[in-house]
């Protein structure tokens, strides 16, 4: 079978523009064939070189003294932990399969980010995932019909990336202990599936993917090549239509038991010090791990396709080069160490082959039964891809509506009925039917079941306690994406508080839409400066990431939604605290102040509208109230701490009510000052930020409130923990009560109710 | 007491059951590798949870063919204490080294949560370091444990005293309610007619640290150091149940 000719239909077809084009033929100095062109075409993706945000990102802090390696420099950032201990972690996104076919979308997520993790020398210890999806109910109304076949389909997205992460995670043996979903009409159709992994090593242990060593033989190790996946990364950087069903072979399919044995198999064989360098094959495969290791170690590759192992007959060297096969990996080996690998890999029953070697001429060469196939100098493919200044639309803002305001659009029902409304809200409802099926426990280190603010771990190799925790309002980011990028950062980092934890570090995961759009690029570089600022704010440098755009259906693009993963290290086992309260007669406080600022809020959301400026953050203010929350933690005084966000107050209220192994009530009263505005609705709902709801002994009530008026962090006395089963708000002269069996039915059952169990 | 942990390609709890027994005084555990052959110097085998072999045809179906199973049977047929958990538990029942069959849970998910075991027998090497009628709180992690067999082994089961853990509720009930997966009779443990084999899909070495919020694993461990010198040992015939087998069929 002959190449076809290069056209311009072709060249199309690979997402490349006329001018790239041209450019690849000023470089080579001649016309690339058919095989250089899908190289190409892989290799300058969005996906692959961050063509469209590559001058945002550099926007981010990445530096510090707790950084061993640099966001961008390997597959995963590496952070100090101390005692000789480090953390390799990041975050990727797979929503475009997981739009086409949700199992094997998220199910191959999973697996490739684990594969980024071991692959830097790390064990991976956990995982979370962030997850958005379109409505699956409409709350306190019944769907038309229209809707119902929209929500039915969400309602599969969802049950299936769910299942996929539990089929993967759970085979692999890597538990995966917290996360978060989220539901909006944005998202129909555009799911977002964001994995993120976390893995443990000495610092002598730090692995790199370079080709150093010219001689040194070149391994592919692990499951062999097929026709799957084909071109994944650029179908992945376009916009997904009603022909995108047609790009099923783009997605993977994966096998978590494969992946075991050459997670194994790896470390085993980094352990045994003949590896030089190491790097996995995620998008574009073969293409990327041969010239990337060659562009790291300054070198080149050279690679023979008949000596890789292949699944199927009659591969061609465009399909063996761009497959997207899972759990395979490229291992430059040191001269003369290659018995290692035979030895290790046989007792692991997994396929392994020497296909090339180092070379000294800086090309990814790659041949075919000795004919030379592709010849392109490495640092062309994987550093110097065409780098686009996009055009950004003109910044506005919504309007900063007063909390009256708003309510006035709206029409509500009573706060009696609000707060069941909400939290049978599907974001804001316990997440239980989701994290039920993953193997959280595996590993002996989920220290908090999933659900509370952050998920801990016990690293036993290390020693050492973790805490994590992935966060994102998108509402909010829709309505001012800088202001929304910057609450993320900001909540992640009050999770981390509440849970006892310093923050370390972070990762994001850049959702946006079509770059080409100057809307969704202003929503892009808005939220980097947001997240950059913040993160220079809380001092948690960027360990690395990933940018996914065109999430963008023919309905519109998603709400932009950077999400953030966070790490934070907790210093001893006892100020690991959760947002359950403990006991009856505590008294509850809340930090920060009430708050009055109602747009973007879930309240509204309840009503359809999606309105009005997020709330602002103060970053003095944030920082204060995470402090002291730490501080009186690290003191012992603090039973439960839980931070206000979706739904405000009243629902964090009811979760740390409702979140315990046995429920416990509260009686809440509340004054307003004479300045608020005297709707209840204000003061039980609004989500203003840096507030904290903590739970302290009686006993320790006086010293905990004096402490914090002495450091000038305000503090309000909510009332106390009781042993009835009911919550009781009271708000100046009205009062409300609520049966905790009526709320766990609304919180607790609705997303299982939905799923049909 | 020296315990082999074997390890399958795909066991995903090798690790958790050494730390879970090295912490124990009197343990000692030491992997054992799939593609071995002896069992030479080990007191008590325990098959720890995982997907061996991705668990590909059937839970358990394909590790009964790997080397070490050879040894595991040999070792078992001489009065050895051989204990299966979770996919070890399949991978006995696979091996025909325990009657029935592990399952599809009812709820076709896979569940991961703390579960309430009510002890159904203390004469037993897994359960005397505690009494019958004892609640502990271990967890279960799996897809495929709904226990299933036919009424006679179920009526064999119940008579011969080989049903030792079953799903309870927080008041010791055996119901429906209680019952997670599906499984038949709410079994959750189950030990071979000779008394030396056991399997169970709750993991004891998930519930040996306070801080993971249950240490009551550990009992079951403790349980398998005291019975060499357990006066129990001797009973073992004995109190047997008197009273019918209670519903058994399960809600498949």
């Amino acid at each position: 079978m002959s190449d076809p000719a290069i056209t311009p239909e072709l060249i199309a077809k690979h997402g490349l523009t006329a001018e790239e084009y041209e450019r690849i033929q000023t470089t080579l100095g001649r016309d690339p064939n058919f095989t250089e062109l899908g190289v190409f075409s892989v290799m300058w993706s969005e996906h692959c070189s961050y063509k469209n945000s590559r001058p945002e990102l550099k926007k981010f802090p990445t530096t510090g003294p707790k950084v061993l390696v640099k966001a961008g420099e390997e597959n995963a950032g590496v952070i100090d932990i101390g005692d000789g201990w480090a953390v390799a972690f990041k975050m990727e996104s797979h929503n475009h399969p997981s739009a086409i076919e949700p199992f094997q979308g998220a199910a191959t997520g999973v697996g490739g980010i684990i594969r980024d993790i071991f692959t830097m020398g790390a064990r991976p210890v956990f995982s979370l995932n962030s997850l958005r999806f379109g409505p699956i109910s409409r709350g306190l109304q019944s769907p038309t019909p229209e809707q119902e076949k929209e929500f039915a389909n969400n309602r599969r997205l969802f049950a299936g990336v769910v299942n996929g992460i539990a089929h993967y995670g759970n085979c692999i043996g890597i538990p995966t202990i917290g996360g978060e979903v989220a539901f909006d009409a944005s998202y129909s159709g555009n799911p977002l599936v964001n994995v993120f992994c976390l893995g443990i090593l000495r610092h002598d242990q730090i692995a790199r993917g370079g080709a150093v060593g010219v001689g040194n033989p070149v391994f592919y190790v692990g499951a062999e090549t097929g026709r799957d996946g084909l071109a994944g990364a650029a179908f992945a950087s376009r916009d997904l239509t009603e022909e995108s069903k047609e790009d099923r072979p783009a997605v993977q399919v994966g096998d978590p038991f494969r992946e075991k044995l050459l997670l194994e198999a790896c470390l085993e064989l980094l352990a045994s010090g003949c590896v030089a360098g190491i790097q996995d094959m995620g998008a574009a495969g073969l293409t990327c791990s041969t010239c990337e290791t060659a562009s790291r170690g300054g070198t080149g590759v050279e690679i023979d396709l008949a000596l890789v192992p292949k699944r199927e007959t009659g591969m061609t060297p465009y399909e063996t080069l761009l497959s997207e096969s899972q759990e395979r990996m490229l291992v430059i080996v040191k001269k003369g160490e290659e018995a290692t690998v035979k030895e290790i890999f046989e007792k692991w029953d997994l396929p392994h082959a020497q296909v090339g070697e180092v070379k000294d001429d800086g090309f990814m060469r790659v041949k075919d039964n000795g004919k030379t196939v592709v010849e392109i100098p490495a640092r062309i493919l994987a550093d110097e891809a065409p780098v686009y200044h996009r055009e950004a639309a003109e910044k506005s803002l919504p309007p900063r509506l007063s909390a009256e305001d708003l309510l006035a659009k709206v029409t509500l029902p009573d706060v009696a009925d609000v707060l069941p409304g909400l939290l049978s809200h599907p974001t804001i409802a316990s997440k239980r039917w989701v994290w039920r099926q993953y193997d959280h426990m595996v590993r002996l280190g989920a220290a908090v079941q999933p659900g509370s603010d952050a998920a801990v771990f016990l690293v036993r190799e290390a020693d050492k306690i973790l805490a994590a925790t992935s966060d994102c309002n998108a509402v909010y980011c829709k309505q001012d994406p800088r202001e929304g990028a910057r609450i993320a950062v900001a909540e992640a980092a009050r999770n981390l508080a509440c849970s006892g934890a310093v923050p370390l570090a972070i990762t994001d995961n850049l959702n946006f839409g079509n770059p080409h759009n100057p809307e969704n690029f202003l929503q892009l570089r808005e939220s980097v400066e947001g997240l950059a600022e913040a993160c220079r704010e809380f001092d948690t440098p960027v360990t690395g990431g990933n940018v996914s755009l065109y999430n963008q259906s023919p309905a519109g693009a998603v709400d932009p939604t950077p999400t953030v993963g966070m790490v934070g290290l907790i210093a001893e086992a006892k100020h690991i605290t959760t947002q359950a309260f403990k006991s009856d007669g505590d008294v509850i406080f809340l930090l920060g102040p009430l708050g009055d600022e109602l747009g973007a809020s879930h309240l509204l959301l309840l009503a359809d509208l999606k309105e009005g400026a997020p709330p602002h953050l103060d970053y003095a203010l944030e920082k204060a109230v995470q402090n002291a929350v730490r501080s009186l933690i690290r003191m012992g005084l603090v039973q439960s701490a839980h931070d206000c966000s979706e739904g405000g107050l009243a629902v964090a209220l009811a979760e740390s009510c409702l979140s315990g192994p046995a429920p416990l009530g509260a009686d809440i009263s509340i004054r307003t000052p004479q300045s608020e505005i005297k709707n209840p609705l204000v003061a039980l709902f609004n989500e203003s930020q840096s507030r904290i709801v903590i739970s302290v002994k009686k006993q320790n009530a006086a010293a905990v409130r004096s402490l914090l008026e002495w450091r000038k962090v305000p503090v309000s006395k909510l009332g106390v923990v009781t042993k009835n089963p009911e919550l009781k708000v009271a708000v100046d002269d009205a009062d409300w009560s609520w049966a905790l069996g009526d709320l766990e039915e609304s919180w607790g059952g609705t997303i299982g109710r939905l799923m049909g169990k | 007491m020296n315990f082999a942990v074997i390890r399958f390609p795909g066991s995903n709890c090798d690790q958790d059951c050494l730390l879970a027994l090295n912490a124990l005084p009197g343990a000692t555990a030491k992997v054992v590798w799939h593609k071995d052959s002896s069992l030479a110097g080990f007191d008590a085998v325990i098959i720890p949870g995982g997907f061996s072999y991705g668990d590909y045809l059937r839970c358990g179906a394909i590790a009964r063919f790997s080397p070490i199973m050879q040894a595991v049977k040999k070792f078992a047929e001489d009065g050895g204490t051989v204990v299966g958990i979770c996919n070890g538990f399949q991978i006995l029942c696979e091996a025909g080294l325990l009657p029935g069959a592990l399952v599809r849970n009812r709820g076709l998910h896979f569940i991961c949560e703390s579960t309430t075991l009510r002890v159904e027998r203390h004469n037993s090497a897994l359960t005397n370091a505690t009494w019958t009628g004892t609640l502990l709180n271990i967890p279960i992690a799996h897809g495929e444990g709904c226990y299933f067999a036919d009424d006679t082994t179920l009526r064999d089961l119940h008579h011969n005293g080989q049903i030792l853990l079953r799903y309870a509720d927080a008041q010791g009930r055996t119901n429906a309610a209680a019952n997670p997966n599906g499984s038949c009779a709410n079994i959750a443990g189950i030990r071979n007619r000779a008394g030396n084999v056991f399997g169970l899909m709750p993991h004891p070495e998930r519930a040996c640290d306070p801080l993971l919020g249950s240490t009551d694993g550990k009992i079951l461990f403790q349980s398998l150091l005291a019975w060499p010198a357990s006066p129990l040992r001797k009973h073992d015939a004995e109190n047997l149940p008197a009273s019918p087998l209670p519903p058994v069929s399960a809600s498949l």
